[in-house]
């Protein structure tokens, strides 16, 4: 791959040559996060969980696409909205609801909530409650692969919000000077908190940032997990072969409110209609393999059973687990 | 034993702790090529490489926060930080990322990095890099913090600052690399959260660290002359504090005097005396004193730089008036 050199990329493999276990997971990644999601809304919206949720609900494509090209030990930074990042890199569902409940058995035994979730078990470094956080974090586990001779590669999650922080550019100019293995995965959802992306953003297509830092970027529709999962198979690729970072924006669009409970004064009912109707990531991907008949119906009725059984598993989990003790508060705070 | 300065003292610890750990690396402005503002990297290159001892670009934000991501991925960095005054520069990396991943992640994993941060006044370098701002970092809950005076405590607590599973910051005072001192030769560690007596004394306590240390001593020997016992106790470490050494030092003195190069307003001798007067208020015999710069940015012009300061003469008027 020439760099630096931002394309535009679609799916260019033919959906039956996927093979059935690679579209089964997908199918299953995606559904398990809307699952999850709808279900942690619920009980959110039932009082059931504290603090605050932010949803990953109509971005599902991008954490499955993304992660299905990394393996345990490739490293994820995740953002505020990162449940569905979580869940992709492979953690456990019940220690994750057990998390977002607060309770004792939660993957941070209750210390860290919805927006500090973590499973370093697979590699997932935490999501960070603050914007931008994450970019430096990732570019030191990246250094940390590269010093330590490995070639597994870090990845950053991150919105068109976050695109704004200052710390953007000094891990990306970072991660360029000194090659590291690190993806910058933009999720360009159109709204940053309650702020349209165009008046705050000075570039139609956040990755010609990347231009300024020398790096490749693809921009792909990031409601296609197809397409997310092959420019990301490029670029991980890339990255495997020590070339250092690269960029990847996904075009998004962020269906829920910024937060459960936002009354999302700041766009209309139709608009957010509209992208559920015509980009659904789930819908799209259904409609394509049954169309060709890459997977059957029945595949997918098994997955999806499976799914809910497992839902079900980590809400019985997380309510029947006990909340920590007082007596932790003073636990874990240093080593 | 051998006699070396502290910046010697400093690259010995690294030396030596990065020849026993290989996950051990340093990052930071100009310590490679140039071997660091104050010499205090000059040679480490040649022994460790540029893999190892790494130049940044002037990114305080990634120097941090990728310190923190790689201590997250099993390496042990150490992150200098070439003034401690830069630190604002890259404080959600210290407080909200650094000094909370242990913690909010169920101790999932350790952020064992040491933060070098050289503070203190130096050459009327004014406002922007003059600074003591130890006070800020005792406030956070999750980080260390120690602050050597003298060539000997600056290795052992740096050796200590290593191979914590901690994040330290490391207070380096500017105007104390050039200082020589006799500094124990191999495997010299100094546990953090120990003070150390410096010298001992009957009629009052004086608690101080640092540069401001050295002063406190010369104060203290302007007493001795005039008869007056001072107990000396060199801090060393903001947080963890050694509490029940100050303590103790009160109830056989009976009057306590905090002296820091910090603004005294906030400063972390406010906290001293707070924890002796909730918990030995009934030990004193007379108030207690704090001495501490005064309560505004640090001034550029001679004259001005030198009212500023807190100097042995500031520290012994303010003993005086509660003997």
């Amino acid at each position: 791959m020439e760099q630096p050199n931002i394309i535009r990329m679609s799916a260019r493999t033919p959906i039956n040559e996927y093979g059935g276990e690679l579209l089964r997971s997908f199918y299953e990644t995606m559904l398990t996060i809307r699952r999850f999601e709808q279900t942690v809304e619920e009980h959110f919206l039932a009082g059931h969980i504290p603090g605050f949720i932010h949803l990953y609900i109509g971005e599902e494509a991008i954490a499955t696409g993304v992660m299905a090209n990394l393996g345990p030990a490739d490293y994820i930074e995740s953002t505020h909205r990162g449940h569905g990042h979580t869940i992709a890199k492979g953690a456990d569902l019940n220690r994750m609801m057990a998390e977002i409940y607060g309770k004792k058995t939660g993957c941070c035994r209750g210390k860290g909530g919805s927006m500090h979730i973590a499973d370093f078990s697979v590699g997932m470094l935490g999501a960070n409650g603050v914007v931008g956080g994450g970019y430096n974090l990732a570019a030191g586990s990246a250094l940390a692969q590269k010093m330590q001779g490995r070639k597994d590669v870090s990845a950053v999650f991150f919105g068109d919000g976050a695109s704004n922080r200052g710390t953007f550019h000094e891990a990306a100019n970072l991660a360029s000077v000194w090659k590291l293995p690190l993806l910058f995965v933009c999720e360009m959802n159109e709204y940053a908190s309650t702020t349209p992306y165009l008046t705050a953003t000075s570039v139609a297509d956040i990755s010609r940032r990347a231009y300024g830092y020398d790096m490749p970027g693809i921009i792909v529709d990031g409601n296609d997990v197809f397409s997310v999962y092959e420019a990301a198979g490029k670029l991980v690729e890339y990255m495997r072969a020590g070339n250092g970072p690269a960029f990847l924006e996904c075009k998004t669009y962020r269906v829920k409110g910024h937060f459960v409970g936002d009354p999302e004064k700041y766009r209309t009912r139709e608009e957010v209609q509209k992208n559920i109707d015509e980009r659904d990531p789930i819908e799209g991907f259904k409609k394509k393999v049954l169309e060709a008949k890459a997977l059957t119906d029945e595949d997918l009725k098994a997955i999806e059973k499976k799914v809910e059984e497992r839902i079900k598993a980590a809400l019985r989990f997380a309510e029947e687990s006990p909340e920590p003790d007082v007596s932790e508060l003073m636990t874990g705070i240093y080593a | 034993m051998k006699n070396i300065t502290f910046s010697q003292a400093t690259l010995e610890a690294m030396e030596e702790e990065m020849l026993r750990d290989e996950r051990v690396f340093v990052m930071g402005e100009d310590i490679a090529r140039q071997g660091g503002i104050f010499g205090q990297f000059r040679g480490l290159p040649d022994k460790f490489g540029r893999e190892r001892v790494i130049d940044t670009p002037i990114s305080e934000t990634s120097i941090v926060g990728a310190s923190v991501g790689a201590a997250l991925a099993g390496m042990r960095p150490v992150a200098d930080m070439h003034f401690a005054d830069f630190i604002g520069v890259c404080m959600d990396e210290v407080f909200n990322q650094m000094a909370k991943a242990y913690y909010m992640f169920g101790a999932q994993k350790t952020v064992p990095l040491v933060l070098r941060a050289p503070d203190g006044l130096i050459n009327q370098a004014a406002a922007q890099h003059s600074q003591s701002i130890e006070a800020w970092f005792a406030h956070i809950p999750g980080l260390k913090v120690v602050i050597p005076s003298n060539p000997a405590d600056a290795k052992g607590l740096l050796k200590s600052a290593i191979r914590d599973e901690n994040p330290v910051l490391y207070f380096e005072h500017k105007a104390l690399f050039p200082l020589t001192g006799d500094v124990p030769e191999g495997d010299h560690l100094v546990e953090i959260g120990k003070a150390r007596v410096e010298r001992e004394g009957s009629d009052l306590t004086i608690v101080s660290w640092s540069l401001t240390l050295l002063n406190a001593a010369k104060a203290a020997d302007r007493l001795a002359s005039e008869g007056i016992k001072a107990e000396v106790i060199d801090l060393r470490s903001i947080s963890p504090w050694d509490k029940e050494t100050v303590l103790k030092s009160v109830a056989k003195t009976g009057r306590l005097c905090v002296a820091h190069e910090a603004v005294k307003q906030g400063g972390f001798g406010a906290e001293i005396v707070a924890t002796v007067a909730e918990e030995a208020l009934d030990c004193l015999d007379a108030p207690v004193v704090r001495v501490g710069a005064p309560f505004t940015p640090i001034p550029f012009a001679r004259p001005l730089e030198q009212a500023y300061r807190v100097t042995s003469d500031t520290i012994y008027d303010a003993i005086r008036k509660i003997l």
